[in-house]
């Protein structure tokens, strides 16, 4: 079967863009031969289809209205399987491949049986506002009915539910002049830059350069075709090595400093992609010169039932025939109020398509317009309108009527409709560079005005109609100079109109949002109930909302707004156009930022032990840390208790690499350790370390942890391992804009080195053999020492410290040395029948100590002496960060919470983290809390359960029953210290 | 008591290669690095003590016999020597006009060669890696992706890349998602 024989409607004579080789796809399961190099909108028409989706709100038919991205009405699901699945694609825009599945949306049971077209005979309960005016109540009904009614109805496409197996890539990019759009402006800015040795990106949406050249055959610059000219622009642009040319790649966003997005398609054109290509490329462009060649955007005509399938713009009628060789029909009306029309007419006649009219909504028409109208024998009749269509499925005729008559109508069969009401320049880009558009009064359009940015428009968006002055305006753009071409063009540009056309902004369904089903009469009704402003009939009427933000529909609803407010077009405004410029895919976004690569996770030298162990992990700000060593058949309760009581009655090996290390050194380091710490330190000898407090100048917490002095000028500064990051900013911005005075300097030490805690009564004869260079002995080396010496033969840094409360070291090796010197240890601590353990049986330890972690028993609003530790602020000393913040009256008016103890009456009873604390269970719902618990665990050491509250007045409350109540019971619970356990601190020193 | 033994060390880049004819990526040896912070007083008299004469334009280096200071900041350099693993560089007595700190072991390093290797870098650093903007000898600390890198541009196309030892999974993965796309 010669497949293309189907293809009814191809115009062999015309078609620049389409190659010979057929390609097969599918369309809601039917099969179909397009060429290569057809978009799925023009290898269907030429098949003679038009009807390719239903509308958002009342499901009406809807044909293919425009040949690019503003396409409001063909959005398909574009499928390769399930997993490679795209909804609300625009069939413009798709080019198709071999084998590719399009299936239309927003219809049930099929696109020409649809039962939700119920709804246009609703369509007078559909009004605008209708969601705000009908959801409103009762509250409950929302999540439960509304809302996926909402989105049921909601008309798109659907999300794939398997995870996406392309990949996707990012480009950060520097140029001296970016070019956003590569009609004949862009390929003339581009050209022009380059010939001046500057570096060039010239993206174009579009598979190929050339813009509107391609679709308007007729034009001549010195005698050659747009086709052949801009071919000729491009091959030399190829040719040069300072010139990136970037087709299937759209500028989606314009942001601060030149920084312009845009997203390249790669293989999203292809029928077996390499699978080394990524699907789409995002590139984030750093330019010195933004050039805007956006273009313009035809409007359609505003009339009754102008949405049928077959009724389309005319430009995209021209672009479907000389670009892709396709004919829209066979007798097509044209109804327009600009010149542009016509010319697609011509062309269209020229191929042997029969234009039974053409309607001019304008008065006069030119003489050289009426000339060649005739010449093709199609007849002219201006100053009236269209004023309604027939055809379920298709438009099949049109009803004309003169502006002055009040009744009778003349009657057109046709096949196919196509409208012009002139030309909007695309302002997106300039819009989101800031800039601020103008009303250009003469030519009834917004213009760019002045931008905050380095950044020029030119070309047709910047309103520029003749080709010839784009040819010196694009080229002094970029400093270049130009001399005009002769131009030849059968038809010129003209203004055209905005609004509704006749009187159809009151009479029945003129849409002016097709995308989103906005009519004439939504935007009056808008008016009528008080929307004055363009802000406020887009949000009532969601005119311009929809994925196609208004490309066709703003300037209409505007105009029409401004008609019925009797106020000037610029007086109701515009509204501002938003990133992206068109739809995006997450995946674009996301880019090389998915699965491992979302984030990074942190692992210490000692990672991979724990791993071969069965250790199980969790997450500690980027951390992966070891949360607990489960052995056979442990629950984690079983392994957590087991590592504790192990540790309390011999030992245990912790790897703490993650805490944060700062190293602070210089002759001013004491002094800026008492201004950044709450406590002194002019008393702490080399060799000793000291808990420290660091508040914000609020006088709350902010960190915490141990220093140990190395010499006069150096400290070994241990943070929490979430706050490393943050009090190392602190302090270098204290340092240099407080204290820049202050000779002292900081360097994160972090991951400089490994810590291993060697914890428990057993601790100093796991640790003493491996040691050299310093007697551990209990009273040479005490609790809170610290010294440099060697650990199996490496440099090391040894303190005796502890977060247990039993006696402990912390190895600090440099961290190559962390596995080796890890094993060596381990090899010591396994016979003497100590354990490793993880992060939870620390968290329990120091809880039965009663020792706070930050950011678990703080949250930001805790003071030291809310936190039980007033005996780490000096009174003393003149100043430190947090001083002043701790005198404001709140923070020493009585009442504020404080950090307790809570037992449970019932000691098995483990309470929940975050549960609220009450006096008086009995009270009426809502109960005043008077507390709530920060830490909880049990304690298998104490053979029950332990807390840590913040507490109002908790000192003072000491001995006292509160209670927790809970969703199932209340739990009686008495208010202790916070230390359960050894609470002399006898343990530490042995 | 027998004498401690001494430990090996085993840097977590370890045994990483990767090439695909426009771009490789291998592993640094282990090196000796300070991080110096200085007044003008003290980074003069450190890098006479190096041999080096300490650069003080943003994106300077200075090199000399497998020493190489990187300017990092108006008072910080990071100092390499890619010779000698593990002789530490922190002088001896303490200086009242820096700080020098041992990070021998706080970063890893690989380097980035090839045609491909500025896009590889570019996937996801935002710095202009271009000839004329950064040439042979330029140095920054930077970002690639999440993670904070340290560039050193040492031929047309080799990069030599530092970082906290921890990113080496996360950045070892970049790369060669990266690399992927780097032949345009």
């Amino acid at each position: 079967m010669n497949s293309t024989s189907q293809q009814a409607f191809r115009v062999k004579a015309r078609g620049s863009r389409i190659g010979a080789r057929s390609v097969s796809f599918t369309f809601d399961g039917k099969t179909f031969e397009g060429l290569e190099g057809d978009t799925l909108a023009s290898a269907l028409l030429a098949n003679g289809v038009h009807l390719m989706g239903r509308s958002f709100k009342y499901h009406r038919p809807r044909g293919v209205l425009a040949a690019g991205v503003e396409e409001p009405n063909a959005l398909m699901q574009i499928s390769r399987d399930n997993s490679k699945t795209t909804p609300n694609v625009r069939a413009s825009v798709q080019e198709i491949y071999d084998g590719m599945k399009a299936q239309s949306q927003n219809r049930y049971p099929s696109l020409n049986f649809d039962i939700g077209a119920v709804n246009n005979l609703l369509s007078p309960v559909f009004v605008a506002g209708f969601y705000y005016k009908t959801f409103k109540w009762p509250a409950v009904a929302w999540d439960k009915l509304y809302e996926p009614f909402i989105r049921r109805a909601a008309g798109l496409g659907e999300a794939p539910t398997e995870q996406d197996p392309d990949r996707y890539a990012n480009r950060f990019a520097h140029c001296d002049v970016l070019v956003a759009g590569g009609g004949a402006a862009g390929l003339i800015a581009a050209k022009a830059a380059a010939d001046k040795g500057k570096s060039v990106i010239l993206c174009d949406e579009n598979p190929e350069f050339g813009g509107w050249l391609l679709s308007d055959t007729d034009i001549r610059i010195d005698g050659q075709t747009g086709e052949e000219w801009s071919a000729e622009m491009v091959r030399q642009l190829l040719a040069m090595d300072n010139v990136r040319l970037l087709a299937r790649t759209t500028c989606v966003g314009y942001f601060q400093q030149n920084m312009v997005v845009l997203n390249e398609r790669v293989t999203e054109h292809l029928s077996r992609p390499n699978v080394e290509l990524p699907r789409e490329r995002m590139w984030q462009v750093r330019a010195g010169k933004v050039v805007i060649a956006q273009g313009a955007i035809e409007r359609h005509m505003v009339f009754p039932d102008n949405d049928r399938p077959g009724i389309m713009l005319a430009g995209a009628a021209q672009t479907y025939l000389n670009k892709y060789g396709v004919a829209v029909g066979a007798n097509v009306g044209v109804y327009t109020a600009c010149d542009s029309a016509y010319a697609a007419a011509f062309d269209l006649a020229e191929e042997g398509v029969t234009i039974p009219v053409v309607i001019d909504h304008r008065d006069q028409v030119s003489d050289d317009i009426r000339a060649q109208a005739k010449e093709f024998g199609i007849k002219v009749i201006t100053g009236a309108h269209v004023y309604c269509t027939t055809g379920k499925l298709r438009v099949n005729s049109m009803s004309i009527r003169h502006h002055k008559a009040s009744s009778g109508s003349e009657d057109f069969e046709i096949d196919a409709l196509i409208t012009c009401s002139g030309w909007t320049p695309s302002l997106h880009l300039y819009s989101q560079s800031r800039g601020k558009p103008q009303w250009d009064e003469a030519t009834r359009r917004f213009l760019p005005g002045e931008s905050p940015q380095e950044c020029v428009s030119i070309g047709s968006c910047n309103g520029t109609d003749e080709l010839a002055d784009i040819f010196v305006e694009a080229a002094e753009a970029v400093g270049g100079k130009a001399q005009k071409p002769k131009i030849e063009d059968d038809v010129p540009t003209s203004s055209g109109m905005v609004g509704a056309t006749g009187t159809s902004a009151d009479k029945g369904k003129a849409f002016v949002d097709f995308q989103n089903d906005v009519t004439a009469k939504d935007i009056a009704l808008a008016v009528r109930e008080g929307m004055h402003s363009i802000e406020h009939v887009k949000r009532y009427t969601t005119n311009g909302m929809a994925t196609d933000q208004g490309k066709l529909s703003n300037m209409h609803g505007l105009a029409i707004a401004a008609k019925l407010l009797d106020k000037p077009i610029p007086q109701v405004g515009l509204t501002t156009f938003r990133a992206p410029y068109t739809p995006t895919t997450f995946g674009s976004f996301v880019g090389h930022a998915r699965g491992a690569l979302f984030d990074p996770t942190r692992k210490t030298p000692i990672h991979e032990w724990a791993v071969e162990q069965g250790a199980e992990f969790e997450p500690v700000s980027l951390w992966n840390r070891a949360r607990y060593f489960p052995k056979a058949g442990e629950t984690m309760d079983d392994a957590v208790d087991r590592e504790c009581q192990t540790v309390r009655k011999t030992a245990g090996v912790f790897d703490a690499s993650t805490l944060g290390k700062i190293e602070v050194v210089g002759p001013d380091a004491a002094a800026f350790m008492n201004i950044m710490y709450t406590n002194g330190w002019d008393k702490l000898r080399p060799g000793r370390a000291k808990y420290g407090i660091m508040c914000r100048d609020d006088g709350f917490i902010y960190d915490d942890g141990v220093v140990g002095k190395l010499s006069s000028t150096r400290f070994h500064v241990t943070t929490t391992t979430g706050g490393a990051a943050r009090v190392l900013n602190m302090m270098e911005d204290f340092t240099q804009t407080e204290f820049p005075e202050m000779k002292v300097w900081l360097t994160s030490t972090t991951e400089q080195w490994a810590t291993i805690a060697v914890q428990g009564p057993k601790a100093r004869e796991i640790v003493e053999p491996l040691v050299s260079g310093v007697n551990i002995a209990n009273e040479k080396f005490p609790h809170m020492s610290v010294a440099e010496c060697q650990v199996c033969g490496v440099p090391a840094r040894l303190f005796r410290i502890s977060f247990t409360g039993e006696l402990g070291f912390e190895i600090n090796v440099p961290a190559d040395y962390g596995r080796a010197v890890w094993e060596a240890v381990w090899a010591r601590a396994e016979p003497l029948g100590a354990c490793a353990y993880g992060t939870e049986a620390m968290h329990v330890m120091r809880a039965e100590k009663g020792f706070i972690i930050v950011g678990q028993d703080t949250d930001g609003t805790v003071t030291p002496h809310d936190a039980g530790l007033s005996w780490a602020v000096a009174k003393s000393k003149p100043d430190f960060v947090g001083k002043r913040g701790l005198q404001r009256p709140d923070l020493i008016a009585k009442g504020r919470r404080q950090l307790i103890g809570l037992k449970t009456k019932d000691p098995k009873k483990v309470l929940q983290e975050g549960a609220q604390i009450v006096a008086d269970p009995e009270q009426s719902i809502p109960m005043k809390m008077v507390g709530f618990v920060t830490s909880s665990y049990w304690s298998g050491t104490l053979d029950q359960s332990i807390a840590m509250a913040m507490l109002e007045d908790g000192n003072a409350r000491m001995g006292e029953t509160l209670y927790v109540p809970m969703p199932d019971e209340t739990i009686e619970v008495e208010v202790t210290g916070t230390v359960f356990y050894d609470p002399k601190g006898e343990r530490l020193h042995g | 008591m027998a004498k401690p033994a001494i430990a090996l060390r085993h840097t977590p880049t370890e045994g990483h290669n990767f090439a695909n004819g426009v771009v490789s990526v291998s592993t640094a040896a282990p090196a000796s690095r300070i991080s110096l912070r200085a007044t003008p007083l003290g980074a003069n008299s450190f890098g006479k003590s190096l041999g080096l004469d300490l650069p003080k334009k943003p994106s300077g280096s200075a090199a000399k016999g497998g020493k190489f200071a990187l300017w990092l900041g108006p008072d910080e350099w990071l100092i390499i020597d890619e010779k000698n693993q593990d002789i530490s560089l922190v002088p001896k007595t303490a200086s009242t006009q820096l700080s020098a700190v041992d990070i021998s072991h706080r970063n890893a390093a690989y380097f980035i060669s090839g045609n491909g290797a500025e896009n590889t870098l570019n996937a996801a650093c935002p710095r202009n890696l271009s000839l004329s903007e950064f040439p042979v000898g330029s140095a920054t600390r930077t970002i690639f992706g999440k993670a904070e890198v340290v560039l050193y541009r040492t031929q047309n196309n080799t990069f030599r890349m530092e970082f906290w030892r921890s990113f080496t999974p996360y950045v070892w993965g970049l790369l060669l998602d990266a690399a992927r796309d780097s032949n345009n």
